[in-house]
């Protein structure tokens, strides 16, 4: 068992599964020494993968159908009556459909309620505009007391998925569709919401970067170095974006160790929600 | 159990003397929704001197009833009954809608005493009320939600979503209160958006409609004594259930596990609360114009000399 996430998986594992995979198995391991946490969703267990925690805990997982609105109107419910909610829908429909619900009853609120949306960006191609979701960020970081988290890999996932329960207040994590190569080897790294990860340092670039861009930037840093003689090219992974004093996409992270005359390389997962 | 003439006389008081602080916050604020406020002031009143098992010396008490006042432009009706029941002084009604006072047109749970949940949006309530009424369930608590809503609210959707899940649930421990005062901003409901045939509506849906005249402390009480009734085996049902096979994630063919509907036996009762907007204010009954208002002295005074006289 992994000693910092507590998963029975490995990076192995994550190395075959979908991020959304990983976070239905992780929430689903949550749920064992945790009874505050329950789950939501709209008809989309199995896609979301929330469906792993339905099955553990079948006496605090709630379907509500196809109701979006409904979804987390409810969960501010739950979170009202001392609960840890998790809700599960495709991105889209959490930050367009259900907008003003996650704004109002959940934000405004600044309730515990978890949204772990999936199908973010682009990820969902073939399915067509109706299902992509490319507003998230733009909605979601203007939102007081929102945490925003975009995981690099299904490994930081399951570190974003475990942190984040210990935030007070509500947290926006979105994850793809698909399956996504890890750019992490395993979950020995020091991952804190709102605090930028350093994925390679260099004196000449400097590229900062999220979510599935990660694993690219790395790509690019490495051509960089090799081929156009930029001696270190960096790369940052910033996950997440906090608000009052916890961390994520907003504002940006500050820099995990490099200096500035450096140049680094981040991956920012997550950042700060901004006070209300 | 039947109300108590004494009972009565001394809901009635309190009624009264409610809707004339609904004049005074009308004025000190600068304006009020005063029609939808003075609507609800008979149910406002029952159900916090009457029903409601709350403690204003410790507003956050964990094994409270809810009240969520899904119509959160009735502020100007729902902000006063707190101040009555002990909450937060009267005199601080003063400050209504004033910069930097806890209290506006719409209610903020993050700031007014005694409020449990922030309302204004309409169609929200309800959600939320399902929310807690599971929350409730699942931690086995046995208090009451009770949820009023605006009958012109009942044209979002997400009323009809909240309800939908309060029925499959069995949520007897959350009790729906239709405000049915037939009036919304532009004009007459039926005209509109016609929401008749309104109590079916809610039968389709599966409840057990209790029609009462909303200003009858009698009627209400019957309803209310019924509705409460049928929360008191809220904490023991539900549980865990399996609706279907459990399957991994992606396998189409199987059912997700899912927390069961509840007790199979009654419906969720809802009360549709037939109302006067305006109601005690002679000049304002039934009248659009005092959708929302404000008021001079003059009026204020020809206002409240109306509810003196209903008495």
């Amino acid at each position: 068992m992994s000693v910092i996430t507590g998963t029975n998986w490995t990076a192995y594992d994550a190395a075959t599964m979908t991020a959304r995979e990983i976070y239905g198995r992780t929430l689903a391991e949550m749920g064992k020494t945790n009874d505050k946490i329950v789950g939501v969703t709209a008809d989309l267990a199995k896609t979301t993968a929330i469906v792993h925690f339905a099955n553990a805990y079948p006496d605090r997982f709630f379907n509500v159908g196809i109701a979006e609105q409904n979804l987390f109107g409810i969960s501010a419910g739950l979170a009202k009556a001392g609960l840890i909610p998790f809700a599960s829908t495709m991105a889209v429909f959490a930050c367009l459909r259900a907008g003003e619900q996650i704004r109002t009853d959940i934000a405004y609120q600044n309730l515990p309620v978890k949204i772990i949306a999936t199908h973010a960006g682009i990820s969902f191609g073939h399915a067509g505009t109706t299902h992509h979701c490319t507003e998230d960020f733009a909605v979601m970081r203007s939102i007081a007391n929102m945490t925003v988290i975009c995981p690099a890999d299904g490994i930081e996932t399951s570190r974003a998925v475990r942190a984040c329960v210990d935030i007070p207040g509500p947290v926006y994590i979105r994850i793809g569709r698909g399956f996504e190569p890890p750019c992490y080897k395993d979950e020995n790294y020091d991952f804190e919401i709102g605090k930028a990860v350093t994925m390679r340092d260099g004196t000449d670039l400097t590229i900062i970067c999220c979510g599935i861009a990660v694993l690219q930037s790395l790509e690019a840093a490495k051509t960089l170095a090799e081929q156009d003689g930029l001696f270190y090219a960096s790369s940052t992974c910033i996950p997440s974006s906090p608000s009052t004093g916890k961390r994520s996409l907003r504002p940006l992270p500050k820099p995990a160790a490099s200096s500035p005359s450096r140049s680094t390389m981040w991956s920012a997962a997550s950042g700060t929600p901004s006070p209300p | 159990m039947p109300i108590t003439p004494d009972e009565k006389k001394r809901l009635k008081n309190i009624a009264q003397e409610l809707r004339l602080t609904m004049i005074d916050v009308m004025a000190w604020s600068g304006g009020a929704h005063i029609g939808g406020s003075l609507s609800i002031a008979d149910i406002l009143t029952i159900l916090y001197f009457k029903y409601l098992n709350v403690k204003p010396d410790d507003p956050q008490w964990e094994d409270r009833d809810r009240f969520i006042l899904s119509k959160g432009h009735s502020a100007a009706g729902f902000i006063p009954v707190l101040a009555k029941k002990g909450y937060f002084p009267e005199e601080e009604l003063r400050s209504f809608n004033h910069f930097g006072s806890p209290f506006a047109m719409h209610p903020d749970s993050n700031k007014v005493i005694g409020c449990d949940v922030s309302t204004g949006s309409l169609g929200h309530g309800l959600s939320m009320a399902v929310g807690l009424g599971l929350g409730a369930r699942y931690l086995g608590k046995t208090y009451k939600i009770v949820c009023l809503l605006g009958d012109g609210e009942c044209c979002e959707g997400s009323v009809w979503e909240a309800a939908m899940a309060l029925s499959h649930f069995r949520l007897k421990n959350v009790i729906p209160v239709v405000d049915r005062n037939r009036l919304m901003i532009d004009g007459f409901t039926e005209d509109i958006m016609a929401l008749e045939p309104f109590a079916d509506k809610w039968r389709a849906f599966g409840f057990e409609v209790l029609e009462v005249n909303g200003h009858d402390f009698d009627e209400l009480a019957a309803a209310f004594d019924k509705a409460w009734a049928a929360g008191e085996d809220a904490g023991d049902s539900g549980g865990s259930g399996e609706s279907g096979k459990a399957g991994e994630a992606g396998n189409a063919g199987d059912a997700v596990k899912t927390a069961k509907s509840g007790k199979t036996g009654g419906k969720p009762v809802m009360i549709l609360a037939n109302t006067v907007k305006g109601k005690g204010v002679d000049f304002m009954e039934n009248n659009v114009v005092y959708h929302y208002a404000s008021g001079d002295s003059a009026l204020c005074e020809k206002a409240k000399a109306s509810i003196m006289r209903e008495s």
